[in-house]
Formats: structure tokens, sequence, C-alpha cells
């Protein structure tokens, strides 16, 4: 079995049009080539890891899809539209949501202000448009209301400061920032890589739930149980080139290793 | 259908994790807490404590002419306060906020007594001096990236040299200056004490100033940039220009100190009051803001400016030196710092 099967006729996915695409993305730090003419889609409710070796091109990538860097060359579609994202305001106002690995969360603020943080929420009337006053009972409510459809029950109280919440907690609140403004993509940066067993697998979870929400999730992780646990596919980045899309069912994590490292190549089988 | 599991077992696990938490809470980290809580919540205290224990040792603490006299020494201090309090929630400092009042305060007196400029105009003038002071501090630390400490040690003695460049270092009197300038010194009485329009100014800014940095979200803003700029600015906060507010908003609410300055001093120096920058730190610190940004409340400023100024006071008519006012200032200062690093703590 090969690649070209997973994407096969039969596959839904085919017939669909990709949320975000990736053409031919060229990147290049002086004489440094980040990456190297590398292409990517991502599905409607499909969980896309993207994994590689350090200075594969990983965080180029997805730096690329962003905004957080401008390619060289190549073009980048959201919804078949091209778009061109010159800084992460961009890209976040396009509706890709990326949490990042130091999370950008504000300790002291509670984790409904977070949830809300840079898009405060202003009252009705004059209140709102003369007095500039927060709507804070409703942005609390619906911050309520969105980490329930979520399915985040670690985070009871909406008041508490986010520096009393765990590591785990804080990542929740930072994914449920992600995914409650009606995004159409959410990329996670490392989201277990500081978080023991327990919280790695609520935020798994979170990321299954987003899935069944219909929201595609681009996850970048060196953590290969945890890929092969929630991803649909998995985009192995190699020396600023795409070494190959493979699935969990098509190859085994050992396989996955050994064609991020170049020990073998994506078609061959078995060894 | 295995989400329903993994989905309910959270749930269970959590109730015995917060009694876990709850049961290990002492006394003291309770007390902790809520002063993590309630920044304003230990000036409050000690500001009570003050006040008793002065009024004990003299009497005359509690009379009218001292209590007035107690709230016109805090006026500009408080006002400038307001301002740094803003600047410092942002991470920053501003060294420059007593050569901004005395610059803007000659401009003021100088273009209405010399130039004969109507005093609204001259006030208004002196209004745009010092937002713009406050601009080029706010230029320099968001273009530049130099750090606010290094901005406001250089504008500092920047604006001290203009202020005695344009004054030829002469003071202006009371009586050459008009009405409406001096006007922030005139009193009213309520029960007996005498308050001046200042006090009644900068009790106005500090109400304007809590409401902007607790209901707006540009007050949410202020704070975020101050407890972590990278996090403000992935969030999508205008990192910059939240500063640059910051720096302006600033010279506005010391424009309006440079106006009760004149009316307390009840003339317009170039020398009086430069080093008002330390007193106003000294308020701001005490009064519980942290001095790495991010936290902090208004109210407990004010509540820093009057611990000093009851301290000076209460001390003085105690019949103790200057120089034990000026050490217990100190001492407060050290003591205020050392209760943030302590409630800092707080589940770390």
């Amino acid at each position: 079995m090969t690649t070209a099967n997973i994407l096969g006729p039969e596959s839904p996915a085919q017939t669909r049009q990709p949320v975000l695409q990736a053409r031919n993305l060229v990147k290049t730090y002086g004489r440094v080539v980040g990456l190297d003419g590398v292409s990517l889609e991502l599905y409607p409710g499909e969980v896309l890891a993207i994994i590689g070796d350090n200075g594969a091109g990983k965080s180029t990538l997805v730096k690329c899809l962003t905004g957080a860097e401008v390619p060289d060359q190549g073009e980048i579609l959201l919804d078949g539209q091209t778009v061109r994202f010159r800084r992460p305001q961009d890209a976040h106002e396009a509706g890709i949501e990326t949490v990042y690995q130091s999370l950008a969360v504000s300790p002291a603020l509670d984790v409904a202000s977070n949830l809300y943080l840079g898009r405060e929420r202003r009252k009705a009337g004059i209140l709102g448009s003369v007095f500039r006053m927060m709507d804070k009972k409703g942005m609390r409510k619906e911050a309520e209301e969105g980490l329930r459809n979520l399915g985040i029950s670690t985070l009871q109280d909406v008041t508490v400061p986010v520096e009393n919440l765990s590591g785990g907690q804080r990542q929740a609140v930072a994914v449920a920032r992600a995914a409650a403004f009606g995004s159409k993509v959410v990329v996670l940066d490392e989201p277990t890589a500081a978080l023991g067993v327990r919280e790695s697998n609520q935020v798994l979870q979170l990321v299954r739930t987003l899935r069944e929400r219909g929201i595609p999730v681009i996850l970048i992780s060196h953590n290969m149980p945890h890929v092969f646990e929630v991803a649909d596919r998995i985009h192995i980045q190699r020396l600023g080139k795409c070494a190959g899309t493979i699935t969990p069912q098509s190859h085994t994590m050992t396989e996955a290793v050994a064609i991020m490292t170049g020990a073998r190549k994506v078609d061959e089988k078995g060894a | 259908m295995s989400h329903q599991t993994t989905e309910a077992s959270p749930p269970a696990a959590q109730p015995d994790l917060a009694v876990e938490f709850l049961d290990r809470r002492t006394p003291v980290d309770r007390a902790r807490q809520a002063l993590h809580k309630y920044p304003a919540l230990s000036p409050g205290i000690v500001i009570i404590l003050a006040i008793i224990v002065f009024g004990l040792l003299n009497p005359r603490f509690f009379y009218a002419n001292n209590l007035s006299l107690v709230s016109q020494q805090v006026a500009v201090v408080g006002t400038l306060a307001i301002a740094q309090t803003l600047v410092i929630l942002t991470a920053g400092i501003d060294l420059s906020v007593g050569a901004i009042m005395v610059l803007a305060s000659m401009v003021m007196a100088q273009l209405a007594s010399h130039n004969g400029v109507p005093a609204p105009i001259a006030l208004l003038l002196g209004l745009v001096v010092a937002l713009a002071a406050g601009a080029l501090n706010g230029i320099l630390v968001t273009r530049l990236k130099l750090p606010p400490f290094i901005v406001t040690l250089g504008t500092l003695s920047i604006f001290i040299a203009l202020t005695l460049l344009y004054s030829n270092s002469a003071s202006v009197t009371g009586q050459d200056i008009p009405g409406l300038i001096t006007g922030t010194g005139n009193t009213f009485k309520i029960g007996g004490v005498n308050f001046t329009y200042g006090v009644v100014m900068m009790l106005l800014l500090y109400i304007v100033m809590a409401f902007i940095l607790n209901s707006t979200a540009w007050g949410r803003h202020v704070y975020t940039v101050g407890d972590d700029k990278e996090a403000a600015r992935l969030s999508g906060i205008r990192v910059n220009r939240v500063l640059m507010s910051v720096y302006v908003a600033a010279g506005a609410i010391i424009a309006v100190g440079s106006w009760i300055q004149i009316g307390r001093a009840d003339a317009a120096s170039p020398n009086a009051g430069t080093d008002i920058n330390l007193d106003t730190i000294t308020a701001v610190v005490i009064g519980g803001t942290s001095l790495f940004g991010g936290r902090g409340n208004i109210w407990g400023s004010l509540l820093g400016a009057l611990i000093v100024g009851v301290f000076r006071n209460g001390l003085a008519l105690a019949g103790l030196d200057v120089l034990y006012q000026t050490l217990a200032v100190g001492v407060l200062i050290i003591v205020a710092v050392s209760v943030d690093q302590w409630i800092r703590k707080v589940r770390k």
C-alpha cells in the first residue's frame, strides 16, 4: 500500500476542498534553506500532525501558515482563496488561531479575561459606546459556555487567575481561546510538551473535541505516541521538504521515525 | 464512545484535588492569597493603623486644620502618582514626572503673567507641553526600544534644563498669576475641614482612572502589557500603541498636577518639586503596585501617598526630627516591596 491509496477515490477527503492549502512554499534565511518547496493540505474536520527532526523546517512551515514569517515563494490558500499573511494578526483575522508553546496567556488575569484578551466585548448602549465599558458579565457567561461546549470540565471557575492553574489547565485555556471564536483552523505548537500524562490526555481529548466540531487542527509535536493517537494524517518534514504524508494506519511509529531521519522512504514497505 | 469514559474521569478526580488543596492552606496562606487578590488591602491596613497610632500619640492629629494640611500636602504627589501608576503597571518607571510637572507649571504661569496669555489658554498650552513631554518619553520607549528607566532618566535632565532655560531660573509669584490658575489652592469647608479644589481634582482623577483601568479594554491591556508583553502581542494587542498612550496619558495627568502645584505653592518655581518623582514612586510602591508590572490598584497609590503624608505629619506632631520622617519613609518602602515579593510567592 502506498500513500496514494490514503487519499484514493474512496476517500471523502479527495472530494472536499481543503480548508487550508500551501503550495510550494520556499523560505530561505540567507544561505540556509528553511523550506524547499513544501505543499500541504488541511481538510475540514481532520487532525493533521506535522513531525520532523530539529531543523527539518517544521516551525518555519508553521510560521508561514500563521503569518509569523512571510514565505519567499509559493502561495497559501484559505477556503480556495489566495491569502497573504504579513503578520500574525493577518492570519488571526482570517480565522487561523495559533496556540503557541509559550501559551500567550496573561498570568494575572482570570480565565474569562484571557479568553477574551485582545477582543474584549463592550456593553450595549452608551455605557459601551461612549464610556467604553466592558461587558464583563456577558464575557464570563460566554466563557463558561464555551468551555462547557469544549468539554473542558477542569475549569469550573472562570474568575480564577490563570497563574493559579496547572499547566494542563493553562493549555486548556489557550486551546479554548483558539477554538472559541469561530476559527477555521487551529494550530497547536507542541501542546503536550510540558505536561504530565493525565494533563496530556486532557489536551488530546480537547483536540478530538475540536475535530468532532468540524474544526481542522494542525498539530506540531515531537511526541510520536500522541501524534499517532489523535492524528488522521501525518506530514513528515525532512531537510526542508515534505518527506511524505502518512496515516497512523499505513505506517508504524518506527517507520515514521525512519522516514523522518531519512533511513527509509515513504513508499518502501516492510523491513 | 471511548470519549465518554475519559470525559467522565476528570470531574471525579477534581473535587478530591480541590479538597486536598483547601486543607493544606494555613491562615497565613489565606492572608497572603487575600493580599494577592486585593493589592490595596495592605496599604489600607497600614493607613488605618497609622491614623490610630498617630491620633493616640497626639490628639492634635485629628484637628480640622491638621487634616486639611495633610490633604493638601498629598494632593500634588497623589496626582502625579496616578501617572506613575500607569507607567509602572506596564513594567516601566517614569523618573521625569516631577520635571514635566515643573516645566508645564512654568509654562502656565509665565505665559499668563509675563506674556499676557489668557489664563485658560495658558493652562491649555501647559497641557500641550506636558503631552508633548509624555509623547517624547513614549516615542523613545516604543521606537528606540530603550528601557523606560534610562529614557526618563535622560528626559528628567532635559526637562529640568528646558525649564531653567525657559524661565531664566526665575520664579513667578502668586500675585502675578491669574486667579484661575492659582484657584486650585482655594479652599471650601466640609464639616469644619478645609479642602482645596486641588484635592477635589485629584480625587476626581482617581475616580476616572479607576473606572478606565477596571472597566475598559484599554485598562485591561495596560495590565497585560506589564504582565507579559509577548503574550499581549500574540493575543493581538498592539503593545507599542498601549505603551505610547500610557506615556501620553501620564503627560495629561501631570499637567493637572502642575495646575494643583501652582495653587498649593501660590507660585511657580523652576526649582521646586523636581525630586517629587521619588515621592510618587514611593506612593505607588507602598500602595501595593508591583514594580515588575501587571499588578496593582490605582486606589493603592492614593493610600500610598496618604501613608507618606500621614507618617510625615504624624511624626512631626509627635515631636520627632524631620530626619526621622525620611527614615520612616525609607523603611516603609523596603517593607512594602518585601511584602509584594512575599505575596507574589502564592502557589509557585
